[in-house]
């Protein structure tokens, strides 16, 4: 028998499953924290975690730890929650199962945005981290704005299929004026400015993961909230206005939140993509359609998958690191492919 | 409506498979007049300025005692040969695909090939340094198979067959895929240096041993695609109008591809990873003079040479002494043209 997926029996048994969902991923973090600490180039035991934490530790100890391990589990876990939030939220409005910050190529405007910024101001001074988000915010938002202004065709509207197409297109050109642009920096900037594309998060301080953590308690709650709104947006745009939401309006602070999201991600991760893809399809796969999970569950997965990615970097091939992009990528490119093979759009 | 729309269709039917010769000689005649013109200038101007005079007396009565002739025939000829050589090789292939697959977004860079070749060459630089020069092509058009059979494979695999949109997706994704694995090889293997080159695109590198290596390919694939031009026009017109026509569509298919892989895999070898010349070329070639291949195909490839030739020049005129890689120049051309084409298609892509 089918289940009435309305009914309120229905209804509670799954969020008492979603729950469990959600209960079991938490315990998969901190498996993979405590897994991501120990490992790397000096080990460390869970015993010696524990004392360090505890204040036990001798000073190496203390400084593998607090300075070099932490930031950057830290880091790559809350860059993983902002570029799924954003994906969440761009697969909700446009209702495109392959939408993704990457490959709209909103990241790569952000990316081009800090590039720009960092030829300006070298990377060393204290002020710059905290701008970086912003910058990276604006050329998000410019390059969204092109891209929505150029698939948008009167009469027809926004077509996921150009969309897609103009976003490709986009991210193209912004990584061939990223080369011309490139070529003209000093070697050192040159070296962080490659690094930073590749997606790393290896030169990551706490001063990174300051700059970035107000935005992801400010926007995912917020997006938590609008969870709602995002389920209606599903139902098509003639339901939703029927439903008496005020779509454009709400479609267009979604969208600026996405943007948001994944700029400040981008700012200080790099050219990281396919995560905002992966993440709410699995989410979506373990807790069903409702966003009011959908979306707190692959901000967790994609803390997850991007702290796995950079583990898995880190460690593969010692002591050379490999940045966490290129091992999101080369899990996420074949899981892209099976969904567009599976898709029917 | 509907009868209006038949009778549009119709005309546009007409227009489309006219060709036009008389275009088609006068672009052959000047855009290899063109090509002449802008090799000679491209030869004379760089870090040394060298008049024409010297470039023809270089040519014609070499003197290995003067700077200014090494400079020419050692280095600034191979590079704007190859140079053209890349752009007809580029451009060709993009014909052909376009024209077997009646996909408008087809391009070796878009569908994965490129791609495809710069990961076997990382690979051949990784585990067989030092290879010699047929080798690395051979590689390059192994990889150039490797993208292009996974696209395409994974393209056919979705519901609904081949359609544009989906082949550009999973090209887009099996080039994000093939360019991490090459980075990653590159890290390891600490050759990212020697790479960096295949990713952006130059022809600085461009020796004259490679271009004797890879003429008499180029030519022989060049014969054969001409050779099957006509074919390719029924091809353009739909599969089953080819069969009715009496045509063996899957063994000609197959000779064309073989074609096209030969192309792309030389293409990236000598130049890199550089897209979009097998996009632009064909349409605006089409655009010229018409849906017969038997004219679209040395006409995109002497534009297509052409079109390379210049944006050789222009990398290294925008920002003396460095060079502007080519292949992001040919990108800022490229990209609001596949815009362009992305927002007319509607429907049918």
């Amino acid at each position: 028998m089918i289940p009435n997926k309305y009914a309120p029996e229905y209804l509670q048994r799954r969020n008492k499953r979603n729950i469990l969902v959600i209960f079991i991923i938490s315990l998969l973090i901190l498996l993979m924290l405590i897994i991501s600490m120990n490992t790397g180039h000096i080990r460390l035991s869970p015993l010696e975690l524990f004392e360090t934490f505890l204040g036990e530790g001798t000073d190496r100890q203390r400084l593998i730890l607090f300075q070099f391990r932490l930031p950057r589990i830290v880091l790559s876990v809350l860059v993983g929650m902002a570029l799924a939030v954003s994906g969440c939220i761009l697969q909700g409005i446009s209702r495109n199962a392959l939408a993704d910050p990457g490959i709209l190529g909103i990241n790569a405007g952000a990316g081009l945005a800090v590039v720009l910024f960092i030829s300006f101001f070298p990377s060393t001074t204290e002020a710059p981290v905290f701008l970086l988000p912003f910058v990276a915010l604006l050329g998000s938002g410019i390059t969204a704005f092109l891209i929505y202004l150029l698939s948008y065709k009167k009469g027809e509207g926004i077509s996921p299929v150009r969309l897609l197409l103009t976003g490709i297109a986009i991210a193209a050109g912004i990584s061939a004026a990223m080369i011309v642009l490139t070529l003209k920096l000093d070697s050192e900037t040159y070296q962080f400015v490659a690094i930073w594309l590749a997606g790393s998060i290896w030169g990551s301080n706490w001063r990174f993961v300051l700059s970035l953590l107000p935005w992801i308690l400010i926007f995912i709650p917020l997006v938590i909230a609008k969870a709602r709104i995002i389920d209606t947006l599903n139902l098509g745009d003639v339901r939703a206005t029927g439903l008496g939401l005020a779509i454009e309006k709400e479609r267009l602070l979604l969208l600026g939140v996405a943007v948001a999201l994944a700029g400040a991600g981008v700012s200080v991760s790099g050219g990281i993509g396919f995560v905002g893809l992966i993440a709410p399809h699995m989410a979506r796969q373990l807790v069903g359609a409702r966003h009011q999970f959908v979306i707190p569950v692959s901000a967790m997965l994609g803390g997850l998958l991007l702290l796995v990615a950079d583990t898995i970097g880190r460690v593969i091939l010692q002591p050379s690191e490999i940045p966490a992009g290129i091992v999101v990528a080369i899990i996420g490119a074949p899981y892209f492919l099976y969904l567009l093979v599976k898709s029917n759009t | 409506m509907a009868i209006l729309k038949k009778y549009t269709q119709v005309d546009t039917e007409d227009v489309i498979y006219q060709s036009r010769p008389v275009i088609a000689s006068i672009i052959i005649m000047g855009g290899l007049f063109g090509l002449i013109v802008s090799i000679g200038i491209s030869v004379s101007f760089g870090a040394a300025d060298i008049d024409m005079g010297t470039v023809w007396s270089s040519i014609v009565q070499y003197n290995d005692e003067l700077t200014s002739h090494q400079i020419i025939q050692e280095i600034r000829l191979p590079r704007v040969l190859g140079a053209a050589l890349v752009g007809a090789c580029f451009a060709v292939s993009g014909s052909i695909m376009q024209g077997i697959t009646r996909n408008p977004l087809a391009d070796s860079g878009l569908l994965g090939l490129n791609a495809g070749a710069a990961f076997m060459l990382a690979i051949s630089f990784a585990f067989f340094p030092g290879m010699p020069y047929m080798y690395i092509i051979f590689f390059s058009f192994a990889g150039a198979a490797l993208g292009a059979g996974l696209v395409f494979g994974i393209g056919s695999m979705t519901r609904g067959g081949l359609k544009p949109v989906r082949l550009v997706l999973a090209g887009a994704a099996v080039s994000a895929l093939l360019i991490a694995l090459s980075e990653g090889i590159a890290i390891y293997y600490r050759i990212s240096q020697d790479l960096a080159f295949w990713h952006a695109g130059g022809v600085s590198g461009t020796k004259w041993e490679n271009l004797e290596m890879v003429a008499p390919l180029v030519i022989v694939a060049f014969l054969g695609a001409m050779s099957l031009s006509k074919s390719i026009t029924i091809i353009s017109l739909g599969e089953e109008i080819a069969i009715g026509l009496g045509q063996r569509t899957k063994k000609i298919k197959f000779f064309l591809a073989i074609i096209v892989l030969i192309l792309a895999g030389i293409g990236v070898s000598i130049v890199g990873a550089v897209g979009f010349v097998g996009l632009i070329i064909p349409h605006i070639t089409r655009f010229l003079v018409g849906h017969d291949y038997r004219w679209i195909i040395p006409c995109s490839a002497i534009l297509g040479g052409l079109l390379v030739v210049l944006a050789d020049f222009g990398a290294r005129m925008i920002n003396p002494p460095l060079e502007t890689p080519i292949g992001a120049l040919i990108a800022l051309l490229g990209v609001p043209f596949f815009l362009y084409l992305a927002r007319k298609g509607g429907e049918e892509i």
